[in-house]
């Protein structure tokens, strides 16, 4: 998303920017530190920032903390993976069989905003605490953001490419490959890159709720033994996993699409 | 795309629609019934039983005890968050000063999975209904900012520009241009803050409440009244379905004017 900005020209601007950005990190670090020690929220409820780091410093050299960073990731990542797996050849199946789209699509409507978390309960008697549990949720959530995206790219397919490669004797299979995937690949990235956000909310809820193993479940813990600095900590964690997702999915996104984007950015001129 | 049949009759054509509206969900519904009506599985009990228990659960007295407050609590939240939101964002979005001194923080912000503010919060407002508000109001929050300062961003320079040489400023500016342009960015931030307002509805009334959808469901699964728990989950999948009808139409009417300029580009090529 570097969309050129009038003036503030090409790595002079950008280095502002970063600077101006640091600045505005630093004076929300320093924020944290100076509001409870000054008293205006409780220092029990909300610990400086440097009792927060102290907290870090301490889980970090705690070996059970990175088992459960582990375990976290383990779920997210599997569970993403099945879900952009399932979410791309269903739609890909549902948008290429003729009628099977306008079929599907009221199902599709309906099952998409039905909340994941409703399925905790079931979870819970189903698999209990293990990572079976988290793994229902975030397929469940993820599934139909990797869905509907595909299905969106295949609507977008030129119709005129199409029936170019109809007219040339393709098979089915040969324009999945070469017309329909090509058109679709943005959108498929795009619901990746969601897919992958909303897997980590989901995974770390699910252990949080339901106490399957993992960094969720240890914020859960840090709570109910008052730990509140550790709990602080734990959940600036996973912030800082939240934002190494965000900016690896884009800089895939970028990779995977560099043709694209390129290709786009000589037409639309 | 294939069209179907040439030339549909001028009947063919909805009855073949509504046909393809109905068809897939009521086979699901029979097969669901028909699979689990023999069903001696705790945990997956017959749909009979499901559909049979539900008018006893959700009575009226149960639906203004529990429905209700979750409703009120969710629409206090999301409002409040979407009148924040859509405020911070203009302002950030445009100051390029003031958007470069707080993208890190924010994007650090937005990737905290919602959910780990529960325990945070709790601390400060307790197990009441502000604790809810709350959560629902922080996690709503970041999907309408982000996309608002997005929205307000990419306003076209030419529109704007325009709108300043006839002297349309302040408020007149921000009614007409601004806002109108930053619309479909503003929606789309909107519906991704809907969804997880639901979620954090549920979560944060699975935590600590006395009342609410979230707590009455896991209420009935602890106590494994389980086609009772199934009930409760076919609520909550009826609700995030109304919900997501009810937001559509609100876009419909409101962006009325944008989904009809983006149709007729895209009919003609």
């Amino acid at each position: 998303m570097s969309r050129k900005q009038p003036r503030a020209g090409g790595s002079a601007g950008r280095a502002v920017n970063a600077a101006l950005g640091a600045a505005g990190l630093a004076a929300f670090l320093a924020l944290g530190e100076v509001v409870p020690r000054v008293g205006i929220v409780k220092a029990r409820y909300f610990p400086p920032t440097s009792r927060i780091a102290r907290a870090l410093g301490a889980e970090i050299t705690d070996g059970t903390f990175w088992t459960d960073l582990g375990d976290t990731l383990t779920g997210w990542a599997l569970g993403l993976v099945i879900a952009v797996g399932a979410g791309i050849v269903v739609g890909v199946v549902v948008s290429v069989v003729p009628y099977l789209r306008e079929a599907t699509a009221s199902t599709i409507e309906f099952l998409r905003p039905i909340p994941s978390v409703a399925l905790i309960p079931l979870a819970v008697l189903l698999y209990g605490t293990e990572m079976r549990s988290v793994l229902l949720l975030v397929v469940y959530a993820s599934f139909w953001q990797v869905l509907v995206q595909v299905m969106y790219g295949v609507r977008d397919v030129d119709p005129v490419a199409e029936e170019t490669a109809r007219s040339y004797g393709l098979g089915t299979w040969a324009r999945v490959r070469h017309v329909l995937w090509p058109t679709a690949l943005p959108y498929v990235m795009t619901g990746v890159r969601l897919a992958a956000a909303v897997a980590l909310i989901l995974t770390v809820t699910a252990e949080l709720v339901i106490g399957a193993p993992g960094l969720g479940a240890r914020i859960a813990v840090a709570q109910t033994s008052q730990a509140v600095p550790e709990m602080y900590a734990l959940i600036v964690v996973t912030g800082l996993l939240g934002l190494l997702i965000n900016v690896g999915a884009r800089s895939v996104e970028r990779h995977a699409l560099a043709w694209h984007q390129s290709v786009r950015g000589e037409v639309a001129v | 795309m294939p069209a179907g049949p040439a030339r549909p009759n001028a009947w063919r054509g909805p009855l073949l629609r509504a046909l393809f509206v109905v068809a897939l969900p009521l086979l699901l519904v029979v097969l669901w019934w028909f699979t689990s009506d023999g069903s001696t599985d705790v945990y997956w009990p017959p749909l009979r039983t499901i559909l049979r228990t539900f008018p006893d659960v959700w009575t009226r007295a149960r639906l203004r005890a529990d429905l209700v407050p979750s409703l009120l609590r969710l629409l206090a939240g999301y409002a409040s968050a979407a009148v924040v939101g859509v405020a911070l964002g203009t302002v950030i979005g445009s100051y390029r000063k003031v958007r470069a001194v707080c993208e890190p923080v924010l994007e650090f912000l937005r990737a905290v999975p919602p959910p780990v503010l529960v325990p945070v919060i709790m601390l400060f407002a307790g197990i009441g209904d502000t604790m809810k508000i709350v959560v629902i109001a922080s996690g709503c929050v970041w999907p309408i900012l982000l996309n608002t300062v997005e929205g307000v961003r990419a306003l076209d320079s030419v529109m704007s520009e325009t709108a300043r040489s006839y002297g349309i400023t302040g408020p007149a500016r921000m009614r007409s241009v601004v806002l109108p342009a930053a619309g479909p960015q503003i929606f789309a931030g909107l519906r991704q803050a809907l969804s997880v307002g639901i979620i954090l509805m549920v979560i944060s009334e699975m935590f600590a409440a006395s009342n609410g959808l979230g707590f009455t469901i896991v209420q009935f699964q602890r106590g494994f009244a389980i086609p009772d728990m199934w009930t409760g989950i076919l609520v909550l999948g009826l609700l995030g379905f109304l919900l997501s009808v009810v937001f559509q139409l609100v876009e419909r009417r409101v962006l009325g004017w944008y989904h009809g300029l983006r149709d007729s580009s895209r009919r003609s090529p």
